[in-house]
């Protein structure tokens, strides 16, 4: 789908005092319906994922679980001090205290030993049966989702026209990572770099290797794909790294809301939900293309 | 194209609903949807079913679970569930040593088979390093010796119309108002055929020990621990589950547990 650009008669509240500026048609169909999907399976799957967790809140590095041997690098915990109950957070070997929130928590007079809280994990009681029911489904949901997200960006020319990476965008990214820590923002049709970087990443990196870490903690797929659990290091390690996985989406997703946030949600809002983006006036000093440095 | 315009009010609307349904969902907003029979639990369980059906596709009959070498042997095998039965049959067959116990098989066979601990462990046996994966998340290593389920089955010669293999076991997992819930379990016949499923007597070159399952424990390695017994005394080839116990083919799947264990 080509871009499509609109005059449009600067009327709304959020539009620039400027009336050159322009709807543009940015987001396609498949990009919108998928962004949406991912945005509830992904809700889904962390919530659901954390409930799992609480089953064996502890992370090893390896083919198992040290028990008699220590290769444990992560482990949510509770243990009894002359204070009374406390919950802690070891993180290769350094130990915090996490008492409300990660080990022991729960209302006021009623705290129990738990990884992470009820608040954060579906269903909010202790139950792995269900907990893994709803996050099996949502993997399906999510797995279907990027596939035909694949094959939809494939022919529509959203890969090879808004994320593939080009000469100019490496040049562009010093000044692009200026821009942003100064929170000055260029809208225009295309993604600038760190949103290049940032997207990529998460659609051809994570995603994938979340599935694939997915993947190589079932015993039945270890009869399929025995190697998966070598490339990835052993099974246990393919466990952390799933869980680090969540941790880098989740820090992208907090870093994707901060930046459609300063960047104008209503506008960036409407694009991803409509598909048109209001773009800023081009520059007088570049006639030949929309995009800004 | 079809144009859809959403002016301000109405997305701030739709905006505000949903992140306040976001907001609620992390306390119990679900919870109620998600138990056992209802609507909503049932429909997310559809995805077991393609799940088991994707993993039979992709693994067939015969794909085998990752071995191991005696190096990846690093500490004892970690019991899980009921590892010292308080049942009295139990604690009368083990002051004996086994002596008196039985494997018995029984349902859809063509002969029904009552095997001693001597007569199971004279017929061949399949040795096999394998890693135990817990559905909680923690994995072990370990050498397990038994004798292949197949063989049994064979010995008793399976009816056609057998579709499951029912395990049987000494252990009470759970007390409930009408009784004593002992542990059961099923797999079907692919995995109960497959080579890898062994009745198992032996653990790291020693007995079975009482907290592993003595005398005799199922292993279906391309399942999660859960799928594998112990504390067997009992065989029985059905064909279908519905009418025992909750129905869902097993003390943990009655309790919402996945069938099959393959994830």
């Amino acid at each position: 789908m080509e871009t499509v650009a609109r005059s449009q008669s600067a009327t709304g509240p959020d539009a620039p005092a400027s009336s050159d500026s322009t709807l543009v048609y940015r987001q396609s169909r498949w990009t919108r319906l998928t962004h949406w999907i991912w945005a509830i399976s992904l809700f889904f799957m962390l919530l659901s994922g954390l409930q799992i967790f609480n089953a064996r809140p502890q992370l090893y590095i390896g083919k198992q679980s040290g028990f008699e041997y220590n290769n444990t690098i992560f482990e949510i915990g509770a243990e009894n001090t002359d204070a009374g109950p406390r919950g802690y957070t070891e993180i290769f070997g350094h130990r915090f205290n996490t008492t409300g929130v990660l080990g022991w928590s729960g209302p006021p007079g009623n705290e129990t030993a738990r990884g992470f809280p009820s608040w954060a994990t579906i269903p909010s009681y202790y139950d792995l049966g269900t907990a893994r029911v709803v996050h099996f489904f949502f993997a399906w949901i999510l797995t279907t989702t990027l596939i035909v997200w694949l094959v939809a960006s494939l022919i529509n020319g959203h890969i090879r026209r808004d994320l593939a990476p080009r000469l100019d965008d490496l040049k562009r990214l010093p000044r692009d990572i200026v821009d942003h820590a100064r929170l000055k923002f260029h809208h225009t049709r295309e993604y600038n770099t760190l949103q290049k970087m940032a997207y990529g990443g998460v659609l051809f990196v994570l995603l994938p290797l979340m599935i694939i870490s997915g993947l190589a903690m079932s015993p039945s797929m270890n009869s399929v794909l025995p190697f998966l659990n070598e490339i990835l290091g052993g099974r246990q390690t393919a466990r952390t790294i799933h869980f680090t996985v969540m941790l880098l989406l989740v820090g992208f997703f907090i870093i994707h809301i901060l930046m459609i946030l300063a960047a104008g949600p209503i506008n960036e809002l409407r694009s991803i939900i409509t598909g048109w983006y209001r773009t800023d006036p081009p520059a007088h000093d570049d006639k030949t293309t929309e995009r800004s440095a | 194209m079809a144009k859809f315009q959403i002016s301000r009010r109405k997305f701030l609307t739709a905006a505000s609903l949903g992140a306040s349904g976001i907001m609620l969902s992390g306390c119990d907003a679900f919870d109620s949807q998600l138990s056992i029979g209802s609507g909503l639990r049932s429909f997310l369980e559809n995805a077991n079913g393609l799940t088991y059906r994707a993993q039979r596709w992709l693994a067939g009959r015969d794909a085998l679970a990752p071995e191991f070498t005696e190096a990846d042997i690093r500490q004892p095998q970690r019991p899980n569930g009921v590892t010292a039965p308080d049942d009295d049959t139990y604690k009368g067959l083990l002051a004996n040593n086994f002596a008196d116990w039985r494997l018995e098989v029984s349902g859809l066979v063509e002969k029904p088979l009552s095997l001693s601990r001597e007569q199971l462990q004279n017929m061949p046996s399949r040795t096999q390093i394998t890693r135990h994966d817990c559905v909680e998340g923690w994995s072990c290593i370990a050498k397990w010796t038994g004798t292949p389920l197949s063989l049994v089955l064979d010995q008793a010669v399976v009816k056609p119309q057998a579709r499951y293999v029912m395990f049987h076991c000494l252990d009470t997992i759970d007390r409930s108002l009408s009784g004593d819930i002992k542990y059961y379990g099923t797999i079907d016949l692919i995995d109960a055929r497959h080579p890898q499923t062994i009745l198992a007597y032996g653990l790291n070159g020693k007995p079975l020990p009482v907290e592993n399952g003595a005398p005799l424990r199922v292993r279906v390695e391309r399942q999660l621990g859960y799928k594998m017994p112990k504390y067997l005394y009992k065989i029985e080839l059905v064909d279908g589950f519905a009418n025992v116990g909750g129905g869902r083919g097993g003390y943990w799947e009655d309790n919402g547990y996945d069938w099959y264990g393959g994830i």
